[in-house]
């Protein structure tokens, strides 16, 4: 063992990507904030909840979706098991928007963008817009008559913006693509970075109490 | 420095009264009552699936739609044959907004020509061995413009006292139409034996997952639309967010739909250019502006402020803004 003569040196901190990485991810999100086990006292109000609800049903849109991908497109229409994890997939989807929606006003009228959490609030509405493509695409994924109306009339919509050029709501399988793989992976990677603000920062001070500073 | 958001948290939070909460559980909790409802709604209301229409249950329901629209595919005289762009370069089909219309800037990235499509290359599939439908198709492709314009036109005109004999055959009065009833005969019998279906999808490859020929010539029929107007589909019956039987549908695009109801998008006269008939630009627009708006809500002004004003934010908080107990 080395001794540490005097007047040398500290050896200087190794230049390591990992390290830097993991002290950066320690100070910015530790465990006690990521999982906290205390919250401040006014966090008991039934407008917190609606956010734990959106992600608890997104998650049962992922396993039925699961499924429903797993065993093909056709599947749902043939097999009484398929129509059912059909109808967990949809209402699922509906009651993601339901309280999703209900999050969005709940976090409006408590101004949740307050104390440096804008970017929390516009990470939640890129969400929202996110997820309304991924249902859209579903519907037209679906292989029904409700699929074919959609598409036949949506196409208006996308040509008449320029966007129907790359996004053919006609073409069964780009849409079809898009849906069980990029949107949804997209739709679950901006909830977790929602989710890390959230714990980053942690809940907003109610309005106008002491020390809160307009952002 | 160590520890810097520990310190900021730390520092928000002074002062204030922090009480045990289990997240986890909450999560869980959330998790366990979502699933029961998920599979209890799955279970007593299913999910909407009506069975999609094909070429061949609209040839046989409604014959002389299918006839009537084969023939305008040939007249161009459909929808999708003066489309615009994605599908063709028809002049002034595609939406503008004054100098802006995007539908142009693309070009035609999905080519469709509805007569050739829809209807001659199909036909030319089906008469390998047919001479009689060989010499038709060949008749009319040799034609002049003038003469199919006016074949076209006569045929058109007496489709609309068209009689559906036995074996689900259409019929018209006798009259010049040149080799349309043997062509229109022809595809209506490949259209109600189902192979139209499959002869929309060739494309030169084995796999297919690309409906836009099928889904534009059903679209420019009126069978679809008549079955689609029965369940409350239509733009002006709130279409995009309902769907078939009894079922939410999109709720969430409640927004979106709603402007299509109202003035100037449902007006032909319009208000700065916008109109019914650019409506489809002018809303896109529209919901883009207000998205980016609701994103920065937290920037502007009155909207930020809105929150202060209206007191929900007491009932959200209400042991936070309940008067304090006096100290004994």
């Amino acid at each position: 063992m080395d001794a540490v003569r005097p007047g040398a040196q500290a050896e200087p901190e190794p230049r390591s990507w990992t390290l830097r990485t993991r002290q950066l991810i320690d100070r910015l999100l530790p465990m006690d904030h990521l999982l906290p086990d205390r919250q401040p006292y006014y966090v008991g109000s039934w407008v917190y909840v609606f956010g734990v609800i959106t992600i608890a049903a997104l998650v049962w849109v992922i396993v039925s979706g699961v499924v429903l991908a797993f065993m093909g497109p056709q599947w749902w229409h043939i097999s009484n098991v398929g129509r059912f994890f059909n109808g967990l997939h949809f209402w699922s989807v509906q009651m993601f928007f339901i309280f999703m929606v209900l999050h969005l006003w709940g976090q409006y009228f408590a101004a949740g963008w307050r104390d440096g959490r804008v970017a929390t609030w516009m990470i939640g509405v890129v969400i929202f817009g996110v997820s309304i493509l991924t249902a859209f695409t579903g519907y037209l994924s679906q292989q029904n008559f409700d699929s074919q109306f959609i598409a036949i009339n949506a196409k208006d919509a996308m040509n008449g913006a320029g966007i129907g050029a790359f996004f053919n709501v006609l073409n069964f399988g780009q849409m079809y693509g898009l849906h069980v793989m990029l949107l949804p992976i997209g739709v679950t990677f901006l909830v977790a970075a929602h989710i890390v603000l959230v714990r980053m920062r942690g809940v907003v001070k109610p309005i106008g109490a002491e020390g809160c500073v307009r952002s | 420095m160590k520890h810097r958001a520990v310190t900021t948290q730390q520092d928000y939070y002074r002062g204030i009264r922090m009480v045990p909460y289990d997240l986890v559980k909450e999560l869980a909790i959330a998790l366990g009552v979502i699933g029961v409802l998920g599979l209890v709604l799955a279970a007593v209301f299913s999910s909407p699936d009506e069975a999609p229409v094909t070429i061949a249950s609209w040839s046989q329901t409604d014959p002389v739609d299918f006839v009537t629209t084969a023939t305008g595919e040939l007249a161009g005289t459909t929808k999708s044959a003066g489309y615009g762009q994605p599908y063709n370069d028809t002049a002034g089909a595609d939406q503008a907004w004054g100098p802006i219309s995007p539908q142009a800037w693309f070009g035609t990235s999905i080519p469709v020509d509805s007569a050739k499509d829809f209807v001659i290359e199909p036909l030319r599939r089906a008469a390998f061995g047919n001479a009689g439908l060989t010499a038709a198709v060949n008749t009319w492709e040799t034609a002049s413009a003038d003469q199919q314009g006016s074949w076209t036109d006569a045929y058109t005109k007496a489709l609309a006292d068209a009689k559906v004999g036995s074996g689900n055959t259409v019929s018209v009065v006798d009259g010049d139409y040149g080799p349309l009833p043997v062509m229109m005969s022809s595809l209506l019998g490949m259209g109600q034996s189902g192979a139209l279906d499959g002869l929309l999808q060739i494309s030169g490859r084995f796999y297919q997952t690309d409906y836009t020929p099928a889904l534009l010539f059903i679209g420019d029929g009126g069978y679809l639309d008549g079955l689609a107007a029965n369940w409350n589909l239509h733009g002006d019956q709130w279409g995009m967010m309902n769907e078939t039987g009894q079922y939410p549908g999109q709720t969430w695009l409640w927004l979106y739909t709603m402007w299509y109801q109202v003035f100037p998008f449902n007006s032909d006269s319009g208000f700065l250019g916008l109109n019914a008939g650019n409506a489809d630009l002018g809303v896109i627009i529209l919901m883009s502006l207000l998205t980016v708006g609701l994103a920065l809500v937290p920037l502007i002004p009155v909207l930020r402020d809105v929150p202060r004003w209206v007191p929900i934010h007491r009932l959200i908080w209400r042991d936070y803004y309940a008067p304090k107990k006096a100290m004994p």
